[in-house]
């Protein structure tokens, strides 16, 4: 799909809310849902920054560390991709006060997420740095490169444009998943929706208004994730077609 | 005393598993020789310029470059296998030029050249790119320096990389099929380069080739490697003019016939 297609379908989810809004049935429910959306959207970036940092020390770690630093990795990997988001965010806000350590529940939605997310994306990062000609390796060593001086100059640039698509499904993942906060005492938009439900029983105006927002904010992601592939490949792709 | 020479390799073995790859190489290059490696494929010769270059380990044996180890180092009189720190210290003396070109596809043909001699060598931006200059004015390229890559010739694309080895002032270069990759028209001009290459600068090449009219005018001398082995070598009026050799004979025939 093109960008063009995006933002006409972001627009639309745009103008809908907006033209709902604008009615009595729907209005009251306008702040809190907004209100719930604003703490989504900062749980959404603050976790994806986090799984990106993750992602990328991960896998380095893993393909290039000293033995303790893989085996760390391989470790973290492992638990956060093979056990559920929930069980981790219930892990982290329930259970780590028993050994006493308390986080602030916002603390644990952004770590729990963000560590979650991470594991998938480090999986990402190592796909595309192997995904790099084995020539650029060589050239660079032929110049005498250090390890990290190839890796930041020749192959990081190289992979980073393959890494954007599969990060931009991770982001929109991470993004549905911080409904789960909910279940953590935490007011985000899928909390509200389900505390109005349950005061107001007005299931249609409620829910069609939560499921244009998450779709709006998808698509943001989505345009975005486009906007920055297309700028990283330029350099790549500059006159492929001269 | 001699003069110690560029490169030596002692002895030098390289297997795959089963295969041998190389068995128990001894080749001396003196300094500004310019040496072609002939052969069969599957013969060992490019494995001789990976190893060189350090991008093979080996087996047995030990690689010298100007008098000090390569793929060793002296510790307590003892010679042990080279740490990276030393390993680096030593590369810094060779450079390469590959049959894919190899060039970076996200730096321009300039950004090409610069990059190893600010990141490795620590030279300032404007030195680096006034050198840059005026190597890649030598392969012929000052008007496409903003050119990415992908913009350039296969034969364009190999002279830059030409220059980009250049940048770092290697004593040795090595040069690993450089035209089999390309088109037969933009060959000359690659060939040309390297000519220039041998005439103006003081470089000790090594060079794995298929041309064998530029290995017969271009090099003092010629190795005919087959099945891991040097089979026979000599000045290139001798080993083209009089093989001794009857699998050299072969194989001259083999590759003169076909070309």
């Amino acid at each position: 799909m093109g960008i063009r297609t995006l933002v006409a379908m972001l627009v639309t989810a745009l103008v809908v809310i907006g033209a709902l809004a604008t009615q009595e049935s729907y209005k009251v429910f306008m702040p809190g849902l907004l209100q719930g959306a604003v703490l989504t959207i900062e749980i959404a970036i603050l976790g994806s920054l986090l799984a990106i940092v993750m992602g990328v020390l991960a896998a380095l770690a893993r393909m290039y560390g000293p033995a303790p630093l893989r085996w760390l990795a391989t470790v973290y990997v492992e638990i956060f991709r093979g056990t559920s988001a929930l069980v981790q965010l219930f892990w982290l806000f329930f259970v780590l006060p028993q050994f006493g350590v308390t986080l602030d529940a916002f603390l644990v939605a952004v770590l729990a997420l963000g560590l979650n997310v991470g594991a998938y994306g480090s999986e990402v990062v190592r796909g595309a740095i192997q995904s790099v000609a084995r020539g650029q390796w060589e050239a660079s060593t032929a110049l005498n490169m250090s390890r990290p001086q190839m890796l930041r100059r020749i192959i990081l640039p190289q992979a980073f444009v393959a890494m954007i698509p599969p990060w931009g499904n991770l982001f929109i993942e991470l993004l549905k998943s911080t409904a789960l906060v909910s279940l953590i005492t935490l007011s985000d938009l899928a909390f509200k929706a389900q505390q109005m439900n349950q005061n107001t029983f007005k299931t249609i105006p409620i829910f069609t208004l939560v499921l244009l927002m998450y779709l709006a904010m998808s698509l943001v992601v989505t345009i975005g994730m486009r906007l920055l592939e297309r700028r990283a490949s330029l350099g790549l792709a500059r006159g492929k077609a001269a | 005393m001699t003069e110690q020479p560029m490169v030596r390799f002692d002895n030098v073995s390289k297997r795959y598993g089963a295969l041998t790859v190389l068995d128990g190489l001894n080749l001396e290059i003196a300094r500004g020789e310019k040496v072609s490696i002939i052969g069969p494929s599957g013969s060992g010769k490019t494995t001789v310029l990976r190893m060189l270059m350090t991008l093979e380990t080996i087996n047995d044996g030990v690689i010298w470059v100007e008098g000090e180890p390569l793929t060793h180092m002296e510790r307590n009189g003892k010679l042990v296998p080279a740490d990276l720190a030393h390993i680096r210290k030593i590369r810094a003396k060779i450079g390469m030029v590959f049959q894919s070109f190899n060039l970076f596809p996200h730096m321009t043909a300039m950004q090409n050249c610069i990059e190893a001699p600010i990141t490795v060598l620590g030279m300032k931006r404007a030195d680096a790119e006034a050198r840059a200059a005026e190597l890649l004015d030598m392969v012929g390229l000052s008007e496409k320096k903003d050119h990415y890559p992908s913009q350039l010739s296969g034969g364009q694309q190999q002279r830059v990389a030409i220059a980009r080895a250049c940048a770092m002032r290697p004593k040795i270069m090595l040069f690993d099929e450089v035209t089999s990759a390309l088109d037969p028209e933009l060959v000359g001009e690659v060939l040309e380069v390297i000519r220039k290459l041998g005439r103006e600068h003081d470089l000790t090449m090594l060079m794995v080739t298929h041309q064998m009219g530029f290995a017969k005018e271009f090099s003092d001398r010629v190795c005919f490697f087959h099945a891991g082995k040097i089979c026979e070598q000599g000045p290139p009026s001798e080993l083209f003019g009089a093989p001794k050799n009857e699998r050299t004979r072969q194989f001259l025939h083999a590759v003169l016939e076909a070309g």
